[in-house]
């Protein structure tokens, strides 16, 4: 009973905060990837509303919840943070940071992490001051990502790297990289690689964007030439990043997977039938696409409740370490399968190149491929959840 | 609301996993289709079943029932699930209980649910007129005249009709559907056993001219009660289907690390382990949005709509692709009526048809979201 009104009181205190603190234009529904904040030494705010939006939830901690007052976290527990989204999510209020700092290299920190690293590092991801990018897949290292070539070598003090990363998410715009790299090429290949942290403004760091099939270019090779690295800024154990790698990518994955939960999307059904119109009995007039459209819904509401389970088993402690595989598998696939029936919706509409539809449609081809394949998520379950033999 | 189960609904499931693993177990429904059963269930088993409080979970306290709710109903049914239990729980205790519960007259529920939670008594819906579940619009005609009504029309897959003391007759009557109570005995009522491919049992209802008094009606019995409790059965049979998967998968993930071809075991192969694991996945998705429906129709039963169709839709989908999956993977050995795969798949095949298929479901769903 006391627990259940500490929290009934923490809910009407975090709506009574979120109402006097989130601006009104934080409050409209995101329309595309334009509206997102990412923060960073170069953040560009679209608005006034959106930089104070991140101000105010970066001071309170609310950026990042669950994560330890001292690292600028809110320091609250996972029940309360689920209140919280709840009640961002009742209000309509925009995240007001996206950030790898907060989904991936956060969590990795805080496990692996020197205390010194995480009062440098985490308040300012928390505070959206620092943008990060991943620095993970190499051109011959890709699925088969324990087999990456860039190489760091001991100068004494320092590590010097070389080497080329691939599809490093947002290079060109980010403001440092956390960064796996070979250490020792005389050790197995799992056992030869460290996690290192850089700022992308050393020297003999440069980026070169790669277009991809939608127009867009989020993704760039990145390329490390005699780049001089600080030994203060490895973290865990030399030879050990794997470890810090393997954690990080089960948080990369459920942040993949839940790309389709967080983003308010107009329901397909009705975006269809504004689209193309109803028969006489008010059904969308398309029967075919009418019957994919209603068999994905019944996906996508499974996918939610699976969302919602797996969260309430994590807090009980009750979850397979290797799920996230399985979240990671199915949101991508579900977001390809919504981007296919958005373009049959929409026709030629969609089709027209500056609507930006066919952009995105395009751009969720990637869903699968980033992260780990889908293939890969299913190797994974088949070895570490179903326990089948020599997978 | 957690879709996890609490403690007391754990301990419900596993008192009834140790109880019908060794009373109703696949053998016991071997043995039932084996034999001819007339009635197509085990009596005493189906007696100590009611005496476990298990037949009464949806009947309230006041009538002899235990009074729990729709997640303890699914907790049941998915355990029926994995052993193929031959009980009239689904028809009797589940459908029938709560549609006396809403819309039954104080005099038909005491005459009629403390028995459904006994057991003494099997009381069944007979809503189905054609091949498909089509509640809307119903064919049969009720008449009314001065002093009762007249039934004239046929119902077919009718769960365990021919074992019923009592039938749910859905009707339409002029001012819309209306429900009446009839004793399978009155005069006019012809109830023929089909034999349904999963050895569970079936009937074909005809009337012809039943004459019932004023009194059979069921006062609440109108279009809202009766997709209550159809949405409880509903969500009920996808818990059935759900148990189903999860056993098929279970056995067969165990065949994949014992079968060896090519000097492999059978598991090692990715063609067969991504299959697995795509299997995996889809039951997971199942089993958390069948918590979703059963809690919504703890909440807010007449709200349950959309969750109780994606539940259904899903559940069936998930144990249709285990069935088939449990039998390609045993191979040849998967086709024989020796392992229990192949009354696994008709046990599913039924349940997908019973209260609509996942075509019926996904077109409700669409209708409510209104496209």
């Amino acid at each position: 009973m006391g627990e259940t009104t500490t929290i009934e009181s923490f809910r009407a205190e975090v709506r009574a905060w979120l109402e006097a603190h989130c601006p009104a234009e934080m409050r409209q529904p995101v329309r595309d990837e334009e509206d997102y904040c990412w923060g960073g030494r170069n953040a560009r705010f679209q608005s006034d509303a959106q930089h104070l939006w991140l101000r105010r939830m970066g001071e309170k901690g609310w950026t990042v919840p669950t994560w330890p007052r001292e690292y600028g976290g809110g320091g609250l527990t996972p029940a309360e943070a689920a209140v919280l989204q709840q009640e961002m999510r009742a209000l309509g209020c925009r995240m007001a940071l996206w950030s790898f700092g907060i989904w991936m290299l956060g969590p990795a920190l805080l496990k692996f992490g020197n205390e010194a690293q995480k009062r440098e590092h985490l308040p300012k991801i928390a505070r959206g001051e620092i943008r990060w990018c991943q620095g993970y897949s190499e051109p011959n290292a890709g699925s088969d990502l324990a087999s990456l070539a860039t190489r760091a070598e001991d100068m004494g003090d320092h590590y010097l790297v070389n080497g080329q990363k691939i599809w490093t998410s947002y290079a060109d715009q980010a403001d440092w990289i956390f960064c796996l790299v070979r250490t020792d090429s005389a050790a197995k290949k799992h056992t030869g690689i460290s996690f290192v942290l850089f700022d992308m403004a050393t020297p003999g760091v440069s980026t070169k964007p790669i277009t991809l099939i939608s127009g867009k270019s989020p993704f760039c090779e990145t390329f490390f030439d005699n780049v001089r690295v600080e030994k203060h800024n490895l973290v865990g154990q030399p030879g050990g990043g794997w470890d810090v790698a393997k954690y990080l990518l089960t948080h990369e994955r459920e942040m993949i997977g839940a790309i389709g939960d967080r983003t308010q999307s107009q329901p397909l059904g009705a975006m269809a039938a504004h689209s193309l119109g109803r028969d006489a009995l008010g059904r969308l007039d398309d029967p075919a696409l009418r019957s994919r459209i209603a068999e994905f819904e019944v996906d996508e509401a499974a996918f939610r409740a699976l969302m919602q389970r797996f969260g309430e088993q994590a807090r009980a402690r009750q979850a397979h370490g290797a799920f996230s595989s399985a979240l990671k598998y199915y949101g991508a696939e579900l977001n390809k399968r919504r981007q296919e029936l958005i373009m049959s919706a929409l026709g030629s509409v969609a089709l027209e190149w500056d609507a930006g539809v066919a952009r995105d449609w395009l751009r969720s081809k990637a869903n699968s491929i980033e992260g780990g394949t889908s293939e890969v998520q299913l190797n994974v379950i088949a070895k570490r959840i179903l326990e089948l033999p020599g997978a | 609301m957690s879709l996890l189960l609490n403690e007391e609904q754990a301990m419900l499931r596993d008192s009834a996993r140790s109880f019908l693993a060794e009373n109703a177990p696949t053998a016991q429904l071997r043995q039932l289709r084996d034999s001819h059963d007339p009635a197509g269930f085990s009596g005493p088993t189906w007696s100590a079943f009611a005496e476990l409080g298990f037949a009464g979970v949806a009947v309230p306290e006041a009538h002899g029932g235990t009074g729990l709710g729709a997640v303890e109903i699914g907790v049941l049914m998915e355990q029926i699930g994995r052993h193929l239990s031959a009980l009239p729980f689904l028809s009797s205790g589940v459908v029938a209980a709560r549609l006396l519960n809403v819309a039954g007259s104080a005099a038909q529920q005491v005459a009629w649910l403390p028995r459904i939670a006994s057991g003494e008594a099997i009381v069944t819906l007979a809503v189905d007129e054609g091949p498909k579940h089509r509640p809307e619009p119903i064919g049969l005609r009720a008449e009314a005249h001065a002093r009762g009504w007249t039934l004239s029309g046929t119902k077919s897959f009718v769960p365990d009709g021919h074992v019923a003391s009592l039938l749910l007759v859905v009707a339409r009557a002029d001012d819309g559907v209306a429900i009446f109570a009839v004793p399978r005995d009155t005069t006019g009522v012809q109830v023929e056993r089909t034999l349904m491919a999963d050895a569970h049992n079936a009937a074909r209802v005809l009337l012809l001219d039943v004459a019932l008094a004023d009194d059979a009606r069921l006062p609440s019995g109108n279009e809202a009660a009766l997709r209550q409790a159809l949405d409880f059965g509903r969500a009920a049979a996808a818990a059935e289907l759900l148990g189903i998967a999860d056993e098929v998968f279970e056995r067969t993930l165990d065949y994949l690390k014992q079968r060896k071809q090519f000097g492999k075991l059978i598991g090692e192969f990715q063609a067969l382990q991504h299959r697995a694991a795509t299997l995996y996945v889809d039951i997971e998705l199942a089993r958390a949005v069948l918590a979703k429906a059963l809690h919504a129709l703890d909440t807010a039963p007449l709200q349950a709509a959309e969750a109780v169709a994606v539940a259904k839709a899903k559940c069936g989908a998930a144990a249709t692709l285990a069935v088939q999956e449990s039998v390609q993977m045993h191979g040849g050995m998967g086709m024989t009526d020796q392992l229990d795969f192949g009354l696994f798949m008709k046990r599913a095949r039924v349940l997908q048809e019973l209260y609509g298929d996942a075509g019926w479901q996904m077109d409700r769903l669409a209708r409510l979201r209104g496209y």
